[in-house]
């Protein structure tokens, strides 16, 4: 079962060594979602091993696993070869398994040292923290581990890196064993990054095990020792990464089969309906140029944070870019907020159904006419008769499963709350649909209605645009695709050109994919 | 599954079955055990004038409480109406003393009501600072005008035309005040219930984010209901000013929190998102009817105000409580 082939492989000094943590046949679901399923993980003193997996393969549920935020649904973990259980964040501390996040939980009203020792302070006489030993011991830490910080400063005051290295203070200060770094570059420049992997070689020295999360080929290839790929929940390969490439790593992450049923589609594209030039945002993103057409379906792939949904936000109204402009049908308009752009016909599906997507406490009928108020009611006034007729008409149409039009809209599943939400919009006969993540965290069922649908309304003359991190999703329904890396647009693919190899490729910056 | 198209049905409940079920029938409810008892309990009350007079208890605050119903319904408070109530008064006192009017005193007490509700939603909606914050400024700066311009002392000598919006009548016993009560908790009813503005204070207050991304304008909603609850302000100030005849800068003390418990005790939400107008309308009459009533039987105004708490907490928990004890 366990894949001895490193032994005499490579002059790795703890190579041999048992893991000090592991994982084996650990599942976890969420209402609807499969996000891990029976996947096993082994993590080593002394080596780095990168995980790897597109956004929903998993990766996150299985740091929340490690850090006891959940609780794996079945499987166990075994530390020095016994099993443990993890019911609680600070049980996973004691454990000496620490988490270095995207964005580090530290606390910013609190010193350096009071973050560093939170929840294990030297204590003095009385039970009370002893500060002075405290800071003496911070001052150490972060001595030895080359970071020029003083202990006594408040944590809001110190950069992104300096976080950084705080939290891996505070790893060390607890003699963690584990230690979780979860996409630790992300915001960080080339020298942070330099430094950051200085203190990494340390922390193997010491003989730490180290799970290493990023979306960046090169840094894996060059701080990783193993490396584990997931896709969709599952342990897809694992190994030396002195053993492995690119290319195969990445067909691992993606998968052959892009082969799951999309509903085949007469493509009839139009005129233009839709063009963006020149759109640019201070910090989220910049020279964003692309038209769309009737009856086109065009994707936009990246990792997340590449700045996709921010674009799409900008186009609806909901921020404001800082140049550029929004031309409809070849007029240009002005967009200062959403109602703007639902009267030009442009409206939004967004990715976070609960919050900005449907109004759950509402019911169903009202959450589908809220912004066809104005053409439904008579001077303002409203009139039931034909809200719930035009209710019935776009649930219906989208297959809507519900004990009826006045039931709340939090009472429904998360793909029948989605299909209000795309109800209440076809509801507004719009020109642009903009589908962020439409069917992110939703059932296989719901998913290929919603794909079913989409083709529908593209037929129909609909211009589609389709904001999504699942490969076979982008492949499978998009006439043309955009990748967004690090807020730019970096390809414009179409036809033959889509395959997942290029998508990957693109939205990491792997070498070759350069081209925009 | 069969083809059969799926039917969804528009309700689940016929309508009286879901009108027996709201909170409004349970305070009516409250309200004719009041009046049951009251009229017991003394035997001046059951007189038409009496209770005419009764009504004052409540009027004026609730024609400020059906506007602050809606910007609690929407998710925001105000907390300085009583402020803009004895600014407003201020204002107007001056203006008497200055030899205008009637028609013209009516027009500044009214602009001075709408002039704080906008500063209070600019506040709020330009600089998206919180409400409670806001109106609590406001409230001592609104009202710290009207000590800085009046003092110890008292406006007086308002013409007499003035005196009918809160001592005349329209018609046998019923005031000024409570016609104009009536007619404006009707145009509330209608105005929250009726009207897409209304549904648009629904969303709002059930998720601003999510309103916003269904393309409602959420900050000019917002504004529009702080400037109505400055309105109202300055109706209750001239209605509240004619029926005392005079101003002191401590007019209407304490009001914004009596009227923030009459909409809560209609059954307003006060996390926003849900609440009715005849819940508040019948929430007015039941504090009336308390006040009043103890009055009859000569008990102490602190007592009156412990009591009013009581009721407040009590209609509150008791469905809370009610539906722990079914889910146990």
């Amino acid at each position: 079962m366990l894949m001895q082939t490193q032994t005499e492989m490579a002059p790795r000094p703890a190579a041999e060594a048992r893991p000090v943590l592991a994982l084996s046949g650990v599942s976890k679901s969420f209402p609807g979602v499969r996000a891990l399923s029976g996947v096993s993980l082994r993590l080593y003193p002394g080596q780095v091993t990168a995980l790897v997996g597109e956004n929903g393969a998993g990766k996150s549920t299985l740091v929340k696993i490690l850090t006891g935020i959940y609780r794996p649904d079945a499987g166990e973990i075994l530390l020095d070869g016994r099993p443990v259980r993890f019911p609680t964040a600070h049980a996973a501390g004691r454990a000496g398994v620490t988490a270095i996040h995207q964005e580090t939980v530290l606390f910013d009203e609190l010193t350096v040292a009071e973050n560093i020792f939170l929840g294990h302070a030297p204590r003095g006489r009385f039970g009370l923290i002893d500060t002075g030993a405290m800071q003496r011991e911070a001052a150490r830490i972060l001595r030895g581990i080359g970071a020029e910080i003083d202990p006594a400063q408040r944590l809001k005051d110190l950069g992104i890196a300096s976080k950084h290295l705080v939290a891996i203070a505070r790893a060390l200060s607890i003699d963690a064993r584990v230690v979780i770094m979860d996409e630790p570059t992300a915001a960080l420049s080339h020298k942070e990054i330099d430094e950051l992997f200085e203190l990494v070689a340390a922390l193997k020295a010491q003989g730490k095990a180290i799970l290493f999360i990023s979306h960046k080929f090169d840094e894996i290839f060059r701080i990783a020792d193993r490396y584990s790929v997931f896709r969709d929940g599952e342990l897809v390969g694992e190994g030396l990464i002195a053993e492995v490439t690119e290319a195969e790593l990445v067909r691992l992450m993606v998968g052959r089969d892009v082969s799951r049923i999309f509903p085949a589609r007469a493509r009839n594209i139009g005129a233009e309906v839709l063009r963006i030039r020149g759109l640019e945002h201070p910090t989220e993103f910049s020279g964003i140029d692309f038209g769309l057409c009737r009856g086109e379906i065009l994707g936009f792939y990246g990792l997340v944070g590449a700045g996709r949904s921010e674009v799409m936000q900008a186009i609806f109204g909901i921020t404001r870019p800082s140049a550029g402009t929004v031309e409809v049908e070849g007029r240009p308009v002005r967009i200062r907020a959403p109602a703007d752009a639902v009267a030009e016909g442009i409206v939004y599906v967004p990715e976070d159904r609960g919050q900005q997507g449907a109004i759950t406490a509402l019911p169903i009928f009202q959450n589908v006419t809220l912004p066809s108020l104005g053409r439904l009611s008579r001077r303002g006034f409203l009139r039931l008769a034909e809200e719930f007729r035009l209710a019935r008409e776009y649930t219906r149409r989208l297959d809507l499963r519900a004990a009826s039009l006045d039931t709340e809209v939090g009472n429904l599943s998360g793909g029948n709350q989605q299909k209000v939400v795309i109800a209440r919009w076809l509801a507004t006969r719009p020109k642009v649909i903009i589908l962020d993540e439409p069917t992110k965290g939703i059932d296989i069922g719901s998913k290929a209605a919603v794909h079913a649908f989409m083709a529908e309304l593209a037929a129909e003359g609909l211009a589609v645009i389709m904001v999504s991190s699942e490969i076979p999703e982008v492949l499978g329904m998009s006439d043309r695709v955009i990748v967004m890396r690090e807020g730019r647009m970096v390809a414009e693919l179409s036809g033959a050109q889509m395959t997942p190899e290029t998508l990957v490729r693109h939205a990491a910056g792997i070498g070759g994919g350069e081209a925009a | 599954m069969s083809l059969a198209e799926r039917h969804i049905p528009d309700r689940l409940h016929p309508p009286l079955r879901r009108a027996l079920l709201r909170w409004e029938s349970l305070l009516l409810l409250v309200a004719a055990a009041i009046f049951a008892a009251n009229a017991m309990a003394s035997p001046y009350f059951l007189n038409a004038w009496n209770l005419s007079d009764a009504t004052f208890n409540f009027t004026e605050k609730a024609m400020v409480a059906f506007a602050m119903a809606l910007l609690i319904i929407a998710g925001e408070i105000d907390l300085s109406v009583a402020a803009i109530i004895a600014l407003a008064s201020t204002a107007m006192g001056a203006a008497a003393q200055a030899g205008v009017g009637t028609p013209g005193l009516v027009a500044i007490g009214l602009a001075v009501g709408l002039a704080c509700g906008a500063f209070n939603g600019l506040l709020v909606t330009r600089l998206g600072l919180p409400s409670i914050v806001v109106t609590i400024g406001t409230m001592s700066l609104f009202r710290g005008i009207s000590y800085i311009v009046l003092g110890d002392q008292a406006y007086g000598g308002y013409p007499a035309g003035f005196a009918f919006f809160g001592q005349g009548y329209v018609f046998w016993v019923i005031s000024f005040e409570l016609a104009l009560f009536a007619v404006l908790a009707l145009a509330f009813g209608v105005l929250l219930h009726a009207t897409t503005f209304g549904r648009a204070v629904y969303a709002i207050g059930n998720n601003a984010t999510g309103a916003l991304f269904a393309g409602i304008r959420v900050a000019r909603v917002k504004f529009v209901l702080f400037l109505l609850t400055g309105l109202m302000s300055g109706v209750a100030a001239v209605c509240l000013t004619s029926r005392l005849g005079s101003t002191r800068p401590s007019i209407a003390v304490g009001w914004e929190l009596e009227i923030v418990t009459m909409v809560v005790l209609g059954g307003v939400s006060i996390l926003g998102g849900s609440g009715t107008i005849p819940g508040v309308v019948i929430a007015a009459f039941v504090m009336g009817l308390v006040t009043f009533g103890l009055g009859l039987l000569n008990v102490p105004g602190i007592v009156m105000s412990i009591v009013i708490g009581a009721l407040l907490i009590a209609v509150i928990a008791l469905p809370r409580l009610w539906a722990m004890r079914r889910r146990a």
